[in-house]
């Protein structure tokens, strides 16, 4: 007679995790895109190296841990995985500053604690802050230059070239400290009306940079509307991240403006695409509130107080260590219960 | 309008209720045989009370409520019970229960009813009993006995009486169809409920994805004070806790029910059924359900007779059964699949959801949970699926009790929407029954520890009770002993003559001698006269069974061979018995014959001593428990009337070992001048 036995419920919803990592790689291309238009060809190409390590290591692991591979390479995070390093890394990083960050992130940071699901800090996080601490020069000094400040353009091959490590010609004329890096040293001797003349800077806020942060708050807000995350990370990272500088650096003379902290670096890349990683982020509403908040709090104290630029990875992977603590004491109030149970004891 | 309230979470999962909601309802027919589970409401089973052969008519009674929570059974239609037995039933486990099986003759001829014309004749309890006596159970899934339910334990007042017509589960009609059809009889089975309940507010909460059933009901209730509220349509309003949230604005708090917070609900189709009940006295035997899915051709909603089984049902409306396919009492969210298409449709069945493949796609594997938090978005409970996921997987069941495990109502609005297609409810369940099998196991082995450290302390009690005893009875004992040895002294130096006292000493050798003899005589007496006494006994007894035997074995020839054979080996042996019994006694009476000629019947009895030893033991007894009365009288004094009464009984054995002693002593005296005589 052969009929099907099994629990409630029967219906299942048309969601499927392969189709959330694929909406989130496609909401990536906004930002994919601006980088490519003011930055040349460097981020495109490491997309597309960070996205094969990715899946090649991905594959090995899986492999070597006896796990059916088509089926754990078909969730694509792995390919989230390496996209978002593309997008992280200065667009001219060496090729072998990219499979170590990539590989450390789906070997180590992934499959050593558990594979996908388990994995307490976001693997892309750990790869980048691995090799920012690793090789230092590589990735301070492969940030590419505007092309629009450029009098000759790197082609398309130029750059293959020059991240594989086949061109002689030093990099040096094509690239370019980042703004976020100009304002912090330049302002210290210097007051912001001389700073914002560096051409970096651009006209609005720093040239390129807020088009990419635009191209990449569109993209998450793609994804907020279709459900993929919840609004609380991100609002609450922008807002502890905006509301640290208008306190503390509402004086442009002194340190960096607000708007430079919103639209320059990889500030709506990690609201939107670092932060919002489920795996490693607090779980209910609240506790997203505060890791969010976290993440923009420790970005401006890192980014003002530190010696690095930018500090989106040292924030999420701090973040992440608190997340299971946060999740303790913001458990949601359940229904029948005048009070939310807080902390490990029973609050009854 | 009334303010309605939301709840949290909540899916919109595709509704398919077009295919099965356009026709009217329509009858299901007379089926060839009935099934009919004694046991298709939360509680008691209903015990049967016709028997294999018995004639039945429809509505008659054939299964009566037993116990405080249990509804009667009715036949649903005339004709004879062919079987009382197991037989599978409609249960996620697939488990068999006690049916009544009938074979029906077509004929659906009525018993008599008791029909109401106005139920506010009827006192409260007679409209409670009757409805009990119906058989009516909720009939919105989880058939709770009404007349429990609209009887609430304490003294609760329900403010607000809410009749639940949102029917939320996709695919499912049948409430929809009644309540447009009749209107009427859902309104005024609610007046009913509402004479017994008196509530301040009647609600009727109807999705709107139903306007037709709104619009009927609106109808109906226009002379009355029921208030018909549309509610957004949403997975699960339906839920008892969502539908008094969205209707109320409270909830129901954590372990309690609804009528705590003065709020009671109902389904739309108990309601009908309670008016039919009291209006026309009919008992519930029939009901409507929803037959849907791709596998049936006529879809629609049908008035099923209860007890109907599914396969002729089915077979009635066009099943064509296809690999893969899914046969699930209930809706696609909280419905269970049927192993079987051979049980029959319950009180509780409002849908057979006959699904393709393609309808209800077979379970995906699960992939890894990422904690996207959607599990948690839609969760009416407020819980953290994900985290519950994560507790019931790494067995932490107390962590998940912590998060509320126990709040989670498996509406399986999680596994819906869970991306990696994870069977979350299927964990909960798992979690659940876990924890409570540990529970029921630690209770076990407190319950057995308890019962061991009591038993050890009784014993360790008893012990030094004991101790204490034998200390107070060697401490008496030791008393009495110097008070003799006083006394004895006392004597020695009254009688002052050597000679005096060598005759004394003569004297008491003589006495000496002379109980030694007795008791010699006395053993060789008694020991020969117990055994013939007993034997005696013995064989009057064996002659006595024999003779019973033997009637015995003589009806058993005529009625019983079987019997007979066994019983004429018993005859045998009991008659060897008799024999034997005969010879010993002749034997014995031969050698006690030689004895009792002989010797002398001298008085029998226990040594003077040992009488003597009885009343000092009686004595110091009495004397214990005279002091322990003393004591009790200043601490314990419920116990003392107990005391005096086992003082009184100790007084009275004291004076017949007293008696036995003296009687003793004077038959020595007599002993010792015969001696001396002689």
């Amino acid at each position: 007679m052969g009929l099907m036995t099994i629990t409630s419920p029967h219906a299942h919803g048309p969601r499927k995790t392969a189709n959330l990592m694929r909406v989130v790689v496609i909401a990536t291309l906004p930002g994919l895109f601006a980088l490519t238009w003011f930055f040349g060809w460097g981020n495109l190409i490491n997309v597309i190296w960070c996205s094969t390590v990715a899946l090649l290591a991905e594959s090995a692991i899986l492999l070597i841990r006896k796990r059916p591979v088509s089926f754990y390479l078909g969730d694509y995070s792995a390919l989230v995985t390496g996209v978002l390093l593309g997008l992280a890394l200065p667009p001219l990083a060496p090729w072998w500053v990219s499979v170590v960050a990539v590989g450390f992130a789906i070997i180590v940071a992934k499959h050593l604690y558990g594979g996908m699901g388990y994995n307490p800090f976001n693997p892309a996080m750990v790869g980048f802050a691995l090799v920012l601490i690793s090789f230092p020069v590589a990735m301070t000094t492969s940030w590419a230059a505007p092309t629009h400040l450029l009098d000759n353009p790197m082609s398309f091959l130029d750059t293959l070239s020059t991240i594989f490590g086949f061109s002689t010609q030093s990099i040096d004329a094509f690239t370019m400290a980042t703004p976020l890096d100009v304002y912090k040293h330049e302002i210290s001797h210097s007051v912001a009306e001389d700073v914002v003349k560096n051409p970096v800077f651009g006209q609005f806020i720093a040239h390129g940079w807020e088009w990419v942060n635009i191209a990449f708050l569109a993209g998450g807000l793609f994804l907020m509307k279709k459900g993929v995350f919840t609004w609380h990370t991100p609002i609450s990272m922008l807002f502890a991240l905006a509301l640290m500088s208008l306190i503390f650096g509402w004086d442009a003379d002194q340190t960096t403006p607000p708007l430079l902290h919103l639209f320059a670096g990889a500030t709506m890349l990690g609201a939107f695409f670092i932060a919002t990683d489920p795996v490693t982020s607090a779980v209910s509403p609240q506790g997203k509130l505060i890791y969010g908040a976290g993440i923009g709090i420790l970005t401006y104290v890192i980014r003002t107080y530190g010696s690095y630029p930018d500090a989106i990875a040292f924030s999420v992977l701090l973040m992440n260590f608190a997340a299971p603590l946060i999740d303790v004491y913001t458990q949601p109030r359940t229904y029948g219960y005048a009070k939310a149970k807080r902390g490990t004891k029973e609050a009854e | 309008m009334k303010q309605i309230w939301d709840f949290h979470g909540g899916i919109h999962p595709k509704e398919n209720k077009e295919q099965s909601n356009q026709d009217g309802i329509s009858d299901a027919g007379i089926p060839p045989r009935l099934i009919l589970p004694l046991q298709q409401h939360i509680g008691h089973r209903a015990e049967p009370v016709v028997s294999v052969g018995d004639k039945v008519l429809k509505g008659q009674l054939i299964a009566k409520a037993v116990g405080a929570i249990s509804v009667a059974v009715h036949a649903p239609t005339s004709g004879s019970v062919t079987a009382i037995e197991d037989h599978p039933v409609p249960h996620a486990s697939g488990m068999t229960d006690l049916c009544v099986l009938i074979e029906t003759d077509g004929k659906d001829s009525w018993c008599e009813r008791t029909p109401c014309e106005d139920y506010s004749t009827l006192s409260k309890d007679e409209l409670l009993s009757r409805i009990r006596n119906a058989g009516i159970a909720g009939m919105g899934g989880a058939g709770f006995p009404t007349a429990i339910k609209l009887h609430p334990p304490r003294q609760d007042k329900v403010n607000t009486l809410i009749l639940n017509g949102a029917e939320c589960e996709p695919y499912i009609t049948s409430d929809d169809r009644l309540m447009r059809e009749r209107a009427s009889e859902v309104i005024l089975g609610l007046e009913i409920m509402a004479y017994i309940l008196q509530p301040g507010e009647c609600l009727i909460g109807v999705e709107d994805n139903k306007p037709e059933a709104i619009a009927a009901l609106r109808e109906a209730a226009k002379e009355t004070q029921v208030e018909v509220v549309t509610i957004p349509t949403k997975y699960p309003s339906g839920g008892e806790k969502q539908l008094i949230k969205i209707l109320t604005g409270s909830e129901v708090p954590h372990g309690r029910i609804p009528a705590d917070i003065g709020v009671m609900c109902q389904n739309v189709a108990t309601a009908a059924a309670v008016y039919r009940a009291i209006r026309f006295g009919e008992p519930l035997i029939s009901r409507v359900t929803t037959m849907t899915g791709d596998c049936i051709a006529n879809k629609g909603n049908q008035n099923v007779l209860i007890g109907t089984p599914i396969d002729w049902l089915l077979e009635q409306n066009g099943y064509l059964n296809q690999k893969g396919s899914r046969l699930v009492m209930g809706g696609p969210m909280m419905g269970f699949t049927l192993h079987d298409t051979k049980l029959p449709v319950v009180k509780t069945t409002n849908c057979l959801l006959a699904a393709t493949n393609k309808e209800l796609t077979p379970p995906q594997p699960a992939q890894a949970c990422i904690r996207c938090g959607m599990c948690s978005e839609v969760c009416p409970a407020e819980l953290l699926p994900q985290q519950l996921y994560w507790f019931a997987k790494g067995q932490e069941f107390e962590k998940a009790e912590h998060h509320n495990l126990f709040d989670c109502i498996e509406c399986g609005a999680c596994s819906y929407v869970c991306p990696s297609t994870i069977p979350l409810v299927q964990y909960y369940r798992y979690a659940k029954g876990e924890i409570k099998q540990i529970k029921a196991d630690q209770e076990k082995s407190n319950q057995a520890r308890e019962r061991f450290e009591f038993r050890q302390e009784r014993i360790e009690r008893e012990k030094a009770e004991k101790e204490a005893k034998r200390k107070a009875r060697a401490e008496a004992a030791a008393k009495a002993q110097a008070a003799k040895k006083e006394a004895a002294a006392a004597k020695g130096t009254a009688a002052s003559s050597p000679t005096e006292g060598s005759t004394a000493n003569d004297k008491a050798a003589a006495i000496q001698a002379a109980l030694q003899r007795v008791e010699a005589k006395k053993q060789a007496q008694t020991a020969p006269e117990v055994t013939l006494e007993s034997l005696q006994k013995k064989l009057l007894s064996a002659e006595d069974k024999l003779s019973k035997m033997e009637n015995a074995w003589k009806d058993a020839v005529e009625n019983n061979p079987e019997r007979a054979e066994k019983l004429a080996t018993a005859v045998e042996s009991s008659k060897t018995n008799v024999a034997k019994l005969n010879a010993q006694i002749s034997e014995m009476n031969k050698g006690t014959g030689q004895a009792g000629g002989s010797e002398p019947q001298a008085p029998v009895g226990p040594s003077i001593e040992e009488l003597q030893k009885n009343v000092d033991k009686a004595k110091s007894k009495l004397q214990l428990m005279l002091d322990t009365l003393e004591d009790a009288k200043l601490n314990h004094p419920d116990r003392v009337e107990k005391l005096e009464r086992a003082i009184t009984k100790n007084h009275t054995r004291v004076s017949h070992a007293e008696t036995a002693l003296s009687e003793a002593t004077n038959a020595k005296k007599t002993t010792e001048s015969t001696e001396s005589n002689g």
